[in-house]
């Protein structure tokens, strides 16, 4: 099947496998390796990306299912040379040590203030509840969403705008 | 130039690995592809144990997309290959070949008995179905005291027993303390229990992969390991390639916790496929993969005896344990336990110990390494039965712990076990608990809901510990009949321009040693920080190591740093003594800068390096070179300790447990820097409080996994846990230069039994004296029940 797909920004239009999955298209077509498989039950939300700007587990999405949308992945984030104020959050606050669920928990932890801009530590964790991690004991990931909050509340300064242009994405 | 540079170690330096883990722009062994590239997927047993019949692969061969498949018969036709094991416990030890695929047997379920190499992973996974294989079942050995009893099943029959080793220390035996027996026997108090370390899975969260590139200069092997160097070794040991042609690279590698120590019958088998079609192939296994066929940790069952006076003192210390090695032997798997027996007597100064172990063979997943490796199962027991021990005297169980510690002025200190702990201060950790927690205040409250029969208690948990890191020294590695040493190798070079690069052996995998390391050197040399660059994980530029594992890279692998770092300050001394035109003596290095006392006269190191490569001006017969290497090998052991304190709130209803909080003091001596050293105990903290609460891995009566996904197997998110108050206290190690101690264990040795202690002082008033792990609502409603039951009726 013929798919276009705008991924990060770029346009791609492909024959794909029905079978195949967003995760594995954005890995071996897109060459968005940045997003990663860490569980073939869609229980750890490693693979998380964006999709038409809400967050989804790209492995539980077929590839065909993304035709006509917009895809961000974690390399979308960053723009003119600046991160994400959430990617700039997990940095600041060590909310990451091997980084492996980081592309997901980054994806996810947008998303989650996208729907509450300013969520309480219970929020924070319920809204992460999918998204496994093994090495921080998540304390400092919870610590980074609710930093990256008050840096995007409105009036934090120009940060506070990238929020709204999330999947939308860009390079 | 500054004159005074505030020093990097100590700082909250945030990681400079962040960026590309942050923005996707990483290199795990999945994402690298190679031009024609060919992918392997490998069939696996379903059955725990069974003889293999046939093996017909001839409908998969001709499946869109095949290259080829493999069995062992192929791959290994002499049937010599055997995958290693590094730490062979006593001399008799029962080594079973473990093969690189099952040739005529199976012996757990998830062995691999072919592999399928495909044009891509899909088809090769699509392959394996179409494989036709005929098993005949054999009973499974599963219980470890069933596999020992008489005309027990054997796993391998040419054996005549399922016994591995049996590995014993007697203090009055060695000479490090009294008999066991007759303190038992003379004691006011004796108490025995028998506790249960279920099996987990280390679940490090990139699932293993490797990739192996024949077309090269050499053989190149990218790897998800934690152990490059070991793996290059073991590799041309276990196949005979020349190691000279063989790179090993462990490039972003994404969790280990020992889960990743192990040298894998995937790896063998993806250099002998790669070098006989003499194309690129890479293995990426899927996590149900993982679950099964990646190494178990724990699960050990621990027979313990404590006896004491009545006023508490203790006075002898018996331990028997069973350890379940799986299937065969792993890379240091029979080793796990005996680590862990020189910790059973923790912080404690106790005159008589025994520790006897047996290592069992039965039909599950191989055991070895994970986080703690033997310690946190010892820290365990120790700590539950000094509980017991402290209700059976009516005690408060830190009152009891502080009457026999180790007491400050007391260090150096050598264990009953034989060991000489250098430094420790366990009255100031548990001073600094004991206030950040509210002790006394959480004790009242505990007290007032016990008096009004609440339907939720209260219950607070106490857990000291100590634990051996920084595997070296060597020589005591080798008195336990460790294959190799434990060394760790680093080198510096100043490069023209004035900048740093290092390579250390010890290969991260989450551990931020880029970060630390350059707050090391940056403090050596006088440096920025932004000026290093710390290479690692790849056997081309860190020529040598022994990688990462047990909490050893700051204590070892950091020491050779500032080794290498002492080697090039001396080489540029007398550049800059002739540059400066005085003599050596009337040199001072510092803040790096090469200063003549009392003078404003001076020369950076940075300088030094760019006279270096100019070599226009050197003295006479010295080497145009700012290089260095230095292999550090310590002379003992670190001993990081700690106080952690729990509450846990128990629903006694449904069994139900909250951790109302959870307060840790870590004594981990000199903090390199305190951001990564918080991340490192609360990850451990997380490991640790899972083993209590959630998780465990299990086998049905047939020996199939149950737990084979995380659907089925209980990883922790964030909604399952507390947040930490973490704090430390500083007793500088004294055997090593930066006075530093590791922490990477810490948190998980200790929070498994402050938790379980919690959970079991909420619920004590019912009868309750002990609930088995992982401690489900269910577990600890049953164990109410019958308590209350057994109460006269209960005590509500
Ligand atoms: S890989 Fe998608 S949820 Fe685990
Ligand atoms: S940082 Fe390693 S799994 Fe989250």
């Amino acid at each position: 099947m013929r798919i276009t797909v705008t991924v990060d920004g770029s346009k791609y239009t492909d024959d794909v496998e029905p079978r195949m999955l967003l995760v594995h298209y954005l890995r071996e077509r897109a060459g968005k390796v940045g997003t990663v498989v860490g569980c073939d039950t869609s229980n750890c939300g490693a693979c998380t990306v964006h999709l038409d700007g809400h967050s989804v587990k790209s492995c539980s999405v077929l590839a065909v299912q993304a035709d006509g949308c917009e895809v961000t992945t974690v390399e979308g984030l960053a723009r003119d040379g600046r991160l994400h104020p959430v990617q700039q959050a997990f940095h600041d606050n060590h909310a990451l040590q091997c980084g492996f669920c980081t592309p997901g928990m980054i994806m996810q932890s947008i998303d989650l203030l996208a729907d509450n801009p300013d969520p309480d530590e219970q929020a924070i964790r319920e809204g992460l509840e999918g998204n496994l991690c093994r090495c921080t004991g998540y304390q400092n990931i919870v610590r980074a969403v609710r930093d990256a909050a008050d840096h995007m509340s409105p009036g934090a300064g120009p940060e506070a705008e990238q929020i709204k242009h999330v999947g939308v994405g860009g390079e | 130039m500054t004159a005074t540079v505030e020093p990097e170690v100590g700082k909250a330096r945030r990681r400079k690995e962040d960026e590309r883990l942050i923005t996707g722009r990483t290199r795990w062994t999945d994402n690298i592809a190679l031009p024609g590239m060919l992918h392997l997927a490998v069939l696996r047993s379903p059955l725990a144990h069974a003889r293999i019949t046939s093996i017909d692969p001839s409908a998969a061969k001709e499946l869109p997309g095949v290259i080829a498949v493999y069995t062992a018969a192929d791959l290994d036709p002499e049937g010599s290959i055997g995958m290693p094991c590094a730490w062979p416990v006593t001399p008799d030890m029962a080594a079973p070949r473990r093969p690189v695929l099952a040739a005529e047997r199976v012996n757990f379920a998830g062995e691999g008995v072919a592999v399928v190499v495909a044009r891509s992973a899909a088809e090769a996974h699509d392959a394996l179905e179409a494989i036709e294989v005929d098993y005949d079942e054999l009973p499974p050995v599963l219980d470890m005291e069933a596999a020992l009893a008489e005309g027990a099943p054997l796993v391998h029959e040419e054996l005549g027993s399922n016994k591995n080793a049996v590995w014993v220390f007697d203090s009055a035996g060695a000479g490090t303390g009294g008999d066991v027996e007759q303190a038992l026997s003379s004691s006011e108090i004796v108490l025995k229990r028998r506790f249960r370390q279920q099996r987990l899975v280390p679940a490090f969260m990139e699932p293993r992969a490797c990739v192996v590139d024949p077309t090269g200069p050499q053989l190149t092997l990218w790897s998800a390991t934690q152990v490059p160097h070991i793996l290059r070794v073991m590799a041309a040991l276990t196949l005979g390639i020349p190691e000279h042609k063989l790179r090993v690279i462990a490039p972003d590698v994404g969790g280990g916790f020992g889960g990743k120590i192990a040298v894998l019958p995937e790896e063998m088998m993806a250099l002998l496929i790669a070098g006989k079609l003499g194309k690129p192939v890479k293995w990426n296994e899927s996590r149900s993969e993982t679950m099964l066929a990646a190494h178990h940790g724990r699960d050990q069952i621990q027979d313990i005896t404590v006896s004491a006076n009545a006023d508490g003192t203790l006075t002898g210390l018996k331990v028997e344990l069973l350890a379940n090695l799986g299937a065969y032997n792993g890379l240091v798997g029979p080793g796990v336990p005996i680590l862990g027996a020189f910790m059973f007597n923790a912080i404690y100064k106790i005159p008589a110990y025994h520790f006897a172990c047996t290592n069992v063979f039965t039909t599950t997943t191989l055991t070895d390494a994970y986080r703690g490796a033997g310690r946190p199962e010892a820290t365990f027991a120790i700590e539950r039965i000094i509980d017991e021990l402290a209700d059976e005297l009516g005690m408060d169980p830190l009152e009891l712990r502080e009457k026999n510690w180790i007491r400050h002025e007391e260090f150096p200190y050598t264990t009953v076990a034989g060991l000489t702990y250098d430094s420790g201060n366990y009255e100031a950790a548990t001073a600094k608990a004991k206030e950040l927690f509210g002790y006394d205040a959480l004790r009242r409250e505990q007290a007032e809901r016990r008096a009004a029969n609440d339907p939720v208690q209260l219950g607070i948990g106490v857990s000291t510990f100590t634990e051996m890191c920084g595997l070296a020294p060597s020589r005591v590695l080798g008195s336990l009949d460790y294959g190799a040493g434990g060394w760790e190798y680093a080198s510096l070079r100043m490069l023209p321009t004035g900048k740093v690069e290092v390579t250390t052996g010890a290969s991260a995998h989450g551990q931020g040693h880029e970060t630390a390391w350059s707050q090391i050197v940056a403090d050596q040399l006088g440096v920025p920080f932004e000026d290093v660059e710390v290479l690692h994980g790849d056997t081309q530029s860190a020529h040598k190591g022994m990688d990462t594992y047990g909490s050893r890279s700051l204590v070892v692998g950091g020491i050779a740093i500032v080794k290498a770092a002492e080697k090039v300050v001396a080489k540029a001394r007398p550049i800059a003594a002739h540059l400066l035109e005085c003599a050596e003596d009337d040199l001072e290095f510092t803040g790096g800068r090469f200063v003549v006392k009392g003078t404003e006269s001076a020369t950076t190191i940075q300088d030094i390096a760019l006279a270096v490569f100019a070599a226009h001006n050197l003295p006479d017969g010295v080497e145009p070179s700012l290089d260095s290497d230095a292999t550090f090998d310590p002379e003992n052991f670190s001993f990081p300790h700690g106080t952690h304190l729990c509450a846990a709130e128990v629903d006694t209803e449904t069994g139900r447990v909250s951790l109302r909080s959870y307060v840790c003091v870590d004594d981990i001596g000199k903090v390199i820097n305190p951001l990564i050293v918080e991340g490192q105990v609360h990850g451990g903290l997380a490991q640790g409080i899972a083993q209590a609460l959630y998780e465990e891995a299990v086998h049905d009566e047939s020996g199939t996994l149950t737990t084979g996904t995380f659907a089925d197997y209980l990883l922790p998110s964030a909604a399952d846990l507390p947040s930490f108050t973490t704090a430390r206290t500083e007793t500088p190690s004294t055997t090593n230069p930066l006075g530093a101690k590791g922490v990477g264990e810490a948190g998980t040795i200790a929070s498994t039994p402050a938790v379980v202690n919690a959970v079991v002082d909420a619920v004590r008033q019912f009868g309750v004296d002990d609930i088995e792990m992982p401690l489900s609502p269910m577990r600890v409603w049953r164990a109410v029940q019958s308590g209350a039951a057994s109460n006269d009726g209960g005590a509500q």
